[in-house]
């Protein structure tokens, strides 16, 4: 009977499969010859359910290796900076690789206001259910009104379009999926350079870009009728990727009146501006002094992605809070556009974690809280602009060249552009113990007040000594 | 830089300009609603006293409200005032994947106590799950993922935007209510050599029909002869049987048939910690020096998906399985919340047959998991939510975790209501759609 060689099949073969898989394990044996007892089901039987069969023996072994093509991954660079200065003894040693702020005592900062924050969450003990898929509602009205302005009309008209997003960078995602999926063949222009990980995210959400010319090293400045061209020439409809302020890596921003003319070259070309606003705050001390870009865009009527990072500006680099902001023409493409970066973002995380946006929400929504942040972040900013004064003076002091060293007080941000090529600053790590990227970048969040000096010294001395 | 005087001159002309408004966004559709979170949207928006929300699998106790665990708490007191990580330390980071691999491979297993495994952190199993199809498009861009037929809607949307293509395998038979055994053999053997298949190792969503151990060692067996890559979603570990290690089963048949693996793990649902959007995506490899390799494309896919995961929930996750006596208390925890389902299942089940339903709900209790496949019709579930104001997926897909003895009777009634009427004596027992 069907049944009782089922039952004798399945009763030897229990045991032993396992084991003969398992002797072949460590070996790449090749596919044996395989002997099985295999009872179809009874389809006439009233139950549609088919019985496993019975195995006798096995000589099925391990294949060649599926993963045998997958090399490893180029090695972070900026990651190999720090892990450099780890590893260096020397105490003169100074870290300016650092993407994040240091206090003067170069130790990490958390502001004050997220503890107080973060008390009262705790003491509140808030549930832990799924977020919507935009994201919390009070963190992406904060934001969109700390972006523009609670009075923008922008605002009022209800024209914009903001998503909770995964601090800038899961922003920047969100909005090259967008630009993937409804603007096909468009490219992004990103300036040269840029922060590294812009091309890496295009890269992924497959959005070809091409570079505009912005760093100058012959002024250590702005190429501003480089840019201009370069944005000029890009093909009708391309999106132009701006740095709202503290342009990354350079430090280089654009005066008020080259916005405007940036600006007019955009609406020109029909292109679409595209900001990263990662240092709102943190480049001038004000929140609104550094929206100013942004909202020279959006007075002009124009249709704007923005996307923004606390992970600056409050410190919250770990909790990876952000939002992704389009604002469009009417209240109508604004809802249409957010159900699309929800459709979006639904198959990438389905929706953004809780954490950091309850942080910024609390804080933005409580006066005095609000207040104290702000006065965090004057101190903040306050600190890098009295580094930059010291570095200059140190250097003005010290160097008898003549070379003008402005560039280090015109520079806004954390970072600053030395003008120091590869040999350079590779001899400011070798002689002087200063770690550093090799594009002549310089984190000033690294740096207090009291190694000004010695990093002057380190300056002078690779810049003109060698080359 | 004055900003302030800037309006005045150069603002005229440009106003002028800005009279013809470029409107870019005008083909960009309204999306349809998520099938999932579309009937929580709704639910939240009705204003019936008796509305009964069954969509989402999120647990609530038995008065429908949200849970925080006791160990979660105890996890949160214990990293409260710890500084703020610039980004997840190598350490806590290591540490999580190592203490989910054992959590989920068994602490005991050969390539666990090897290192013989590539983990990253993820955005909870959606964001397991996109990594995992990144990687495939890009290592095994020809490649197809095979899905069950049903599987979790979120699985097609996210396998279609990393741009893989999919296919289904057999899973469930309405007819019988069970799993399609034969069928799931057939189309394993039959999709080509080194194909990959997507496998819920317990509590099935949306059916909550799990094959058995048997039928396990099987469909190892016939995924080995294939040579395919097996890839299990793990979203309810624990919520099967209410014992992590015995929801594990098929994985650690799989391991100890000789198969290198892939786990999605989500501590959503098991440890509550649904919006901290935490979840690990690990990888059984032939050696370390493979998963050194592997572990380090994750981390690249990662870094231009989101940059790193957020810290809170990687924390909460790393204190809880690393220390003994949270631990301990989760593992109560969890037996607690999936008694509880399952005594709902027990109450649903009984007060459908007290009320003299003719039809059979023998499935209420079988299924397993948060949620019940309950073979309602389109017609029957508009009802449901019309009349009754309780809501469901169009599938029909209950979750079980949303019934509380408050609710229950009223939902038994509900149900009985709108599968009663209309019932055609012809209609056998166990037949579809009823």
């Amino acid at each position: 009977m069907a049944s009782s060689m089922l039952s004798l099949a399945s009763a030897s073969a229990s045991a032993s499969p396992s084991l003969s898989l398992h002797d072949n394990l460590k070996g790449r044996v090749k596919l044996g010859s395989v002997n099985f007892i295999s009872c179809l089901p009874d389809k006439t039987s009233s139950s549609a359910k088919a019985k496993p069969s019975g195995r006798i023996s096995m000589t099925v072994g391990v294949n060649v290796s599926r993963f045998e093509g997958i090399a490893m991954a180029p090695p972070d660079p900026i990651l190999g900076v720090s892990e450099a200065f780890r590893a260096d003894t020397n105490e003169k040693k100074l870290n300016l690789g650092v993407g994040a702020y240091r206090t003067e005592e170069l130790q990490p900062y958390v502001l004050k206001v997220v503890k107080k924050a973060e008390n009262l969450m705790l003491e509140r003990g808030e549930n832990k259910e799924y977020l919507p898929i935009e994201g919390l509602a009070a963190f992406n009205k904060a934001t969109a009104e700390l972006l523009l302005g609670a009075d923008n009309p922008v605002m009022k008209e209800g024209r914009i379009a903001t998503v909770q997003g995964l601090s800038g960078t899961g922003s920047l995602r969100l909005a090259s999926a967008l630009i993937e999926r409804y603007f096909p063949g468009a490219k992004v222009l990103i300036s040269s350079p840029t922060w590294g990980n812009h091309k890496n995210i295009f890269n992924d959400a497959r959005v070809p870009w091409s570079e505009y010319r912005y760093y100058d090293p012959k002024t250590v400045g702005l190429d501003f009728e480089g840019m201009v061209a370069d944005v000029k020439a890009a093909p009708e409809g391309s999106f132009i990727l701006l740095h709202g302020c503290a342009h990354n890596p350079t430090g280089i921003d654009p005066t008020p009146e080259q916005w405007e003319k940036i600006a007019d070259v955009i609406q020109e070309k029909n292109h679409i501006p595209f900001f990263d606003v990662a240092y709102q705050g943190f480049a001038s001390g004000s929140l609104d002094q550094d929206a100013a870009s942004v909202r020279l865009f959006a007075a002009r009527g124009m249709e704007i992605l923005v996307a923004q990072s606390y992970s600056k500006n409050l410190g919250l680099y770990a909790e990876r809070i952000g939002a992704i902001n389009v604002v469009c023409s009417s209240a109508d493409a604004a809802a249409r556009v957010k159900s699309q970066l929800k459709r979006l973002a639904r198959p990438m995380y389905s929706n953004p974690p809780v954490h950091g946006a309850r942080i910024v929400a609390n804080v933005v929504g409580d006066p005095a809280l609000f207040g104290e942040w702000k006065a965090e972040m004057e101190l903040m900013a306050g600190r890098i602009k009295n580094v930059r004064q010291k570095l200059y003076d140190s250097l003005m002091a010290k160097d008898k060249s003549g070379k003008d060293w402005s560039f280090i007080l015109k520079q806004i941000g954390m970072f600053s552009f030395t003008g120091l090529n590869k040999a350079q600053s590779e001899n400011m790590t070798n002689k002087w113990h200063v770690y550093m990227t090799k594009d002549g970048r310089i984190s000033l969040a690294g740096l207090s007040l009291a190694k000004c000096e010695y990093l002057a010294d380190a300056i002078i001395d690779s810049y003109h000594n060698v080359s | 830089m004055m900003w302030r005087n800037l309006v005045g001159n150069s603002g005229r002309a440009w106003r002028s300009r800005c009279m013809s408004i470029v409107r870019r966004f005008e083909h960009v559709s309204p999306a349809p609603k998520d099938p999932i979170t579309g009937v929580t949207e709704a639910f939240l928006a009705d204003p019936s006293p008796n509305k009964i929300n069954l969509g989402v699998g999120a647990y609530r106790d038995d008065e429908g409200r949200p849970v925080v665990l006791q160990c979660v708490r105890d996890a949160e007191a214990k990293i409260a005032g710890s500084e703020f990580l610039e980004s997840v330390s190598a350490a806590v980071n290591s540490k999580m994947v190592e203490e989910s691999c054992k959590l989920i491979y068994g602490k005991d297993s050969d390539a666990v106590m090897e290192g013989r495994f590539a983990g990253i952190q993820a955005l909870s199993g959606t964001g397991a799950c996109r990594l995992f199809a990144e990687f495939q498009r890009r290592f095994y861009p020809n490649s197809h993922m095979y899905f069950p037929a049903p599987t979790w809607s979120n699985h097609h949307n996210i396998w279609r935007d990393a741009q893989v293509s999919a296919r289904n395998f057999c899973y469930y038979d309405p007819q019988s209510k069970d799993l399609n055994f034969e069928g799931l053999i057939n189309d394993i053997k039959n999709a080509p050599e080194g194909s990959f298949f997507l496998l819920h190792p317990c509590a099935h969503n949306p059916t909550g029909v799990d094959p058995t151990e048997e039928e396990w060692r099987e469909i190892s067996y016939y995924l080995k002869v294939k040579n395919h890559f097996p890839f299990f979603d793990v979203a309810y570990q624990g919520f099967a049987s209410g014992v992590m290690d015995k929801d594990a089963r098929a994985i650690h048949i799989f391991l100890q048939d000789g198969h290198l693996v892939a786990c999605a793990q989500s501590f959503a649902k098991n440890m509550g910690l649904y919006g901290h959007r935490v979840g690990c995506l690990s990888f059984i490899c032939d050696d370390s020096k493979q998963a050194v390799a592997i572990k380090s494309q994750l981390q690249q896919i990662a870094r231009a998906m989101y940059g790193s995961p957020p810290v809170h929930g990687v924390l909460l996750v790393s204190t809880i399985l690393g220390d003994q006596a949270i631990k301990a208390l989760w593992t109560e925890e969890i037996k607690i919340m999936a008694d509880r389902i399952q005594g709902m299942r027990a109450t649903l089940r009984e007060s459908l047959e007290k009320l003299g339903s003719p039809l059979n709900w023998e499935h209420i209790t079988s299924q397993v998991g948060m949620f019940c496949y309950s073979g309602l019709k389109a017609e029957q579930i508009d009802r449901l939510v019309r009349e009754f104001h309780v809501y469901m997926t169009s599938d029909g897909r209950i979750s079980m975790a949303g019934v509380t003895t408050g609710n229950v009777n009223y939902l038994a009634n509900a149900i009985h209501e709108v599968t009663n009427s209309g019932y055609e004596e012809s209609q056998i027992l166990g037949e579809s759609g009823f």
